[in-house]
Formats: C-alpha cells, sequence, structure tokens
C-alpha cells in the first residue's frame, strides 16, 4: 500500500514528509508502548499511536519505521516534526481512534507487522 | 587498514525528551560509515533500548561506540542504583518502572532480553550503589 493512500483511508492531515507518499509499505502496527515496538515488530512499516512524545519518533527511526501516524487528533510538537523529518519519516494525524484507524487499514489490505524472532 | 573509529555521548539523565539522541546520532554516523543496514538496525535497537534505560534507571550516563574491522562495540555505563538481581532483570516482562515511565511508552521489561537477542555479545558489570556498565557488541 502506498503512504498516500494511508492518508486518504484515515483522512489524515499530512506534516512532513509529502515526498515520499508515493513509497509503499507492507506493514503496520499500533501501540502507546514503545518497549513494544521496539521488541516485537520486524521493519519498514507504519506506526499508529496515541502517544506523544520525542521517543516515538526516535523508536520508529531506530526500526527503519517510515511512517507514523498520531491517531485521536494528537497533536505533535514542531520540534518532533522537525526530528522526523531529519530522520526521513511520514508523519500525519488523523482523528480516528486507534481501534477505528486500525480497522480502515487492515480492511484494506495492510497486514500487521511480523514480528522479529 | 584505516583506525578504528570511536563516538562518545553524555546521555542526560536530567530530561527524558532528549532520550534516546545518542543513538540517533549513532546511526546516522554508522550510515555515513557505510556499514550494512542490518548491522546499523541491530546496532541502533540496542543501544536505544540501553540509553533509554540509563535515562529512566540511572540518571544518565556515557555511551561509547567504537567501529572496528569487524565489529561495532557499544559500552553504556552509568552511576545509578546498579541491579540487584541480573538474572531476574533479564527475564522478558520483569520490570522496576512505575507508572510515569509507563506513560511515557517504556517500562514492559523488554529491554534487556531485546538488547541480548540484537547483539553478538551482550556483558553486563553491575554493583549496587555504584552503578552498571553493559558492553555489547555486534559483528559486521
Ligand atoms: N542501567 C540500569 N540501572 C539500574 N537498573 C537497571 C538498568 N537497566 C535496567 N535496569 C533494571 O532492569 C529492569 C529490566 O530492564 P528492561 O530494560 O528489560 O525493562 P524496562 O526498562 O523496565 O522496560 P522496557 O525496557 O520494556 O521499556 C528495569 O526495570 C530496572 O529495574
Ligand atoms: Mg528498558
Amino acid at each position: 500500500m502506498k503512504i498516500k493512500e494511508i492518508r486518504e483511508l484515515l483522512g489524515a492531515e499530512l506534516l512532513c514528509g509529502e515526498e515520499y507518499l508515493d513509497n509503499d509499505v507492507f506493514s503496520a502496527c499500533c501501540s502507546d508502548m514503545m518497549s513494544d515496538v521496539l521488541a516485537y515488530v520486524k521493519d519498514q512499516g507504519v506506526l499508529l499511536t496515541g502517544l506523544v512524545n520525542p521517543q516515538v519518533i526516535r523508536t520508529a527511526g531506530m526500526m527503519d519505521m517510515v511512517c507514523i501516524v498520531f491517531v485521536r487528533g494528537k497533536e505533535p510538537t514542531e520540534e518532533m516534526i522537525e526530528l522526523a523529518s531529519d530522520c526521513g519519516i511520514v508523519v500525519m494525524k488523523s482523528r480516528y481512534r486507534a481501534y477505528e484507524a486500525c480497522g480502515h487499514l487492515y480492511t484494506a489490505g495492510l497486514v500487521p507487522a511480523p514480528e522479529d524472532k | 587498514m584505516p583506525e578504528n573509529v570511536t563516538f562518545h555521548f553524555d546521555v542526560d539523565g536530567e530530561n527524558f525528551t532528549s532520550a534516546g539522541e545518542a543513538s540517533v546520532m549513532v546511526k546516522k554516523k554508522l550510515r555515513q560509515l557505510g556499514l550494512p543496514p542490518e548491522v546499523i538496525r541491530r546496532v541502533s535497537i540496542a543501544m536505544y533500548e540501553g540509553e533509554i534505560n540509563m535515562v529512566i534507571h540511572a540518571d544518565g550516563g556515557d555511551a561509547d561506540v567504537t567501529v572496528t574491522d569487524d565489529e561495532v562495540i557499544i559500552v553504556l555505563s552509568d552511576r545509578g542504583p546498579g541491579i540487584p538481581d541480573v538474572g531476574l532483570a533479564m527475564q522478558e516482562g520483569y520490570s522496576t518502572a512505575r507508572d510515569n515511565i509507563r506513560s511515557l511508552g517504556f517500562g514492559a521489561g523488554m529491554g534487556l532480553p531485546n538488547m541480548k537477542k540484537y547483539t553478538d555479545s551482550m556483558e553486563i558489570e553491575t554493583e549496587i550503589g555504584v552503578g552498571t556498565k553493559i558492553t555489547m557488541t555486534v559483528k559486521l
């Protein structure tokens, strides 16, 4: 799925990373626990979260994730957006709550991020 | 063969906002050095977990990364409280983090096991009331 399709499916507002909208993503995960993202997720996907702090961006960066969606209309700070730009990560925010946002992406065929064993 | 490349960072334990900054910088540097993406990913995750631990459990410390011909060595040392039972701390799900840490997205008790998983070796030296030093290596 292209990142721009995610934006459409979630009616999301793009906050940075316009140049990557045509890139493909193959999986997604949703969590407010960065510990779990670090421990269970294998690469390249989308992170949906309701947590707002710089560690969300850094965690995604360490994991080579390519797109972060803040759900429930959560608003990242300017500083966080800058950090994401710098790491080449697309950031958007959606008004959907986590469950619903995930449902839309899942129904459209985006699979759960595989576990890194 | 060129000299080893080393990086040093002071990890600030005072404010959580900057936690993870050193790991982000190391990732950039390793990319510039042209190391394989999988090596960079493993170093990044292991160091980041360790860096976050130093901030949330030990008021910060020092991070030193050395890139040699055949491996990346990460040394994280702090003057925090030490780890009373390393075997217990290494178990998945064991955490002494309180709710204020969980609300920041950490404290699932997954960091140390994850560091072990992503590295080729990991050694923990720790003394109660003195501090903790963790040495990890990732082979190139
Ligand atoms: N540098 C350290 N100094 C003192 N205690 C530590 C240090 N690192 C880890 N610990 C202890 O070991 C426990 C387990 O660490 P681990 O990283 O596995 O989990 P966590 O940090 O509690 O949660 P998570 O890593 O999932 O966010 C911690 O809860 C803490 O009690
Ligand atoms: Mg930890």
